[in-house]
């Protein structure tokens, strides 16, 4: 058993410690949010943080999350109210939605790190996330229109 | 006369066991090494082709955006090198390095320590000629602070190792890390000469 904590639920796994993290999340615990893509950590569909980082679940074993914080889409927020949740749904940023549970954990990332983005800064953190439908244009102004929340947020 | 030719047969017997070394753990006694500029650039000439060579250049590029591939392309999402050397926000090395290379062709190699050198000090290879390369690995301000002792024992760093098993699909540097060590000792020891261009 591999003892783990997701979106802070503290749950023994019975799997094997090669197990990919995806196979954990998705199979064993049945939170589908997060996507198989590529399998090889090429496109980001599998991002979930791992310590508050955007680890790509298809490749990490889930033995190096045994005693971690892992964080999925379902964990993002309690009421699917993260500033960047409301900032996706405001601005319709799905197309297909395939790649965008992986698109804002990413972001979650950058925001965290930095709360005013600048579009130099989106592609940078973001370039590991790929969207076949091509909703780029759409993720970069909803990340701006989140982080403008976000500082909203903290004045109030 | 005998017994000079005895004394002088011992002598030399006894010097060549000191300068003898396995090449396996390199025990070879460098401390008696003279300062020799010729063989200390001969040695650095082979040096110079193992850290050309994409597993060790890949992660010394010019600009701030890893290196890939056999053929040194730009690493595919252009992760950025970041101040500490290892990424930027959700682009972090670690986020798909893991310490371990992942089995199979074209999926992320791996180390516990994965990263680029620090903005601050870029130690560059790209595009170095073997003078240039030579003079800044000896100089502690371009070297990442290493002074003799730890220059000696970059040769048997993790990362540094990790170049002879790359994982599937990825090319060798062009001699044995014993054959390689042997050449940085042999350079370092016999004066780190630089060679003339």
């Amino acid at each position: 058993m591999i003892a783990i904590t997701i979106n802070g639920k503290q749950l023994e796994v019975a799997a094997d410690p090669d197990m990919p993290l995806l196979w954990v999340i998705r199979d064993l615990l049945g939170l589908t949010g997060t996507k198989f893509g590529c399998g090889v950590a090429q496109c980001g569909a599998c991002t979930v943080h791992l310590n508050g980082e955007a680890v790509r679940s298809c490749v990490t074993k889930v033995s190096r999350a045994a005693g971690q914080q892992v964080t999925t889409i379902e964990g993002l927020s309690k009421l699917n109210d993260h500033a960047l949740q409301i900032a996706w749904a405001e601005l319709d940023v799905p197309q297909c939605g395939y790649c965008q549970s992986g698109q804002l954990m990413s972001a979650a990332v950058l925001l965290r790190e930095n709360p005013n983005p600048t579009d130099q800064d989106i592609d940078d953190a973001m370039s590991g996330n790929i969207c076949r439908c091509g909703t780029y244009p759409r993720i970069r102004l909803a990340i701006h229109k989140a982080a403008e929340l976000q500082r909203e947020g903290a004045k109030s | 006369m005998k017994k000079l030719i005895i004394t002088m047969i011992v002598l030399f017997m006894s010097s060549a066991v000191i300068l003898s070394f396995k090449e396996e753990n390199s025990t070879f006694n460098y401390a008696a090494l003279p300062k020799d500029s010729v063989a200390s650039v001969a040695a650095f000439k082979q040096v110079y082709t193992v850290l050309m060579s994409a597993r060790c250049m890949n992660c010394h590029p010019s600009g701030n955006i890893p290196l890939q591939g056999d053929d040194n392309h730009l690493h595919t999402m252009f992760p950025k090198r970041g101040v500490d050397g290892k990424g930027v926000y959700a682009m972090k090395c670690a986020n798909c390095h893991q310490p371990t290379n992942t089995p199979g062709l074209h999926t992320p190699p791996g180390n516990p320590n994965w990263h680029l050198p620090p903005a601050d000090m870029k130690m560059v290879f790209q595009g170095r000629t073997p003078r240039q390369l030579a003079k800044q690995i000896i100089d502690p301000k371009q070297n990442g602070h290493k002074d003799m002792q730890k220059l000696i024992a970059h040769a048997d760093d993790g990362l540094v190792l990790w170049a002879w098993k790359p994982g599937e699909g990825r090319k060798l540097p062009p001699m044995s890390h014993a054959a390689f060590k042997k050449a940085w000792l042999t350079w370092l020891k016999t004066g780190a000469y630089a060679p003339a261009k």
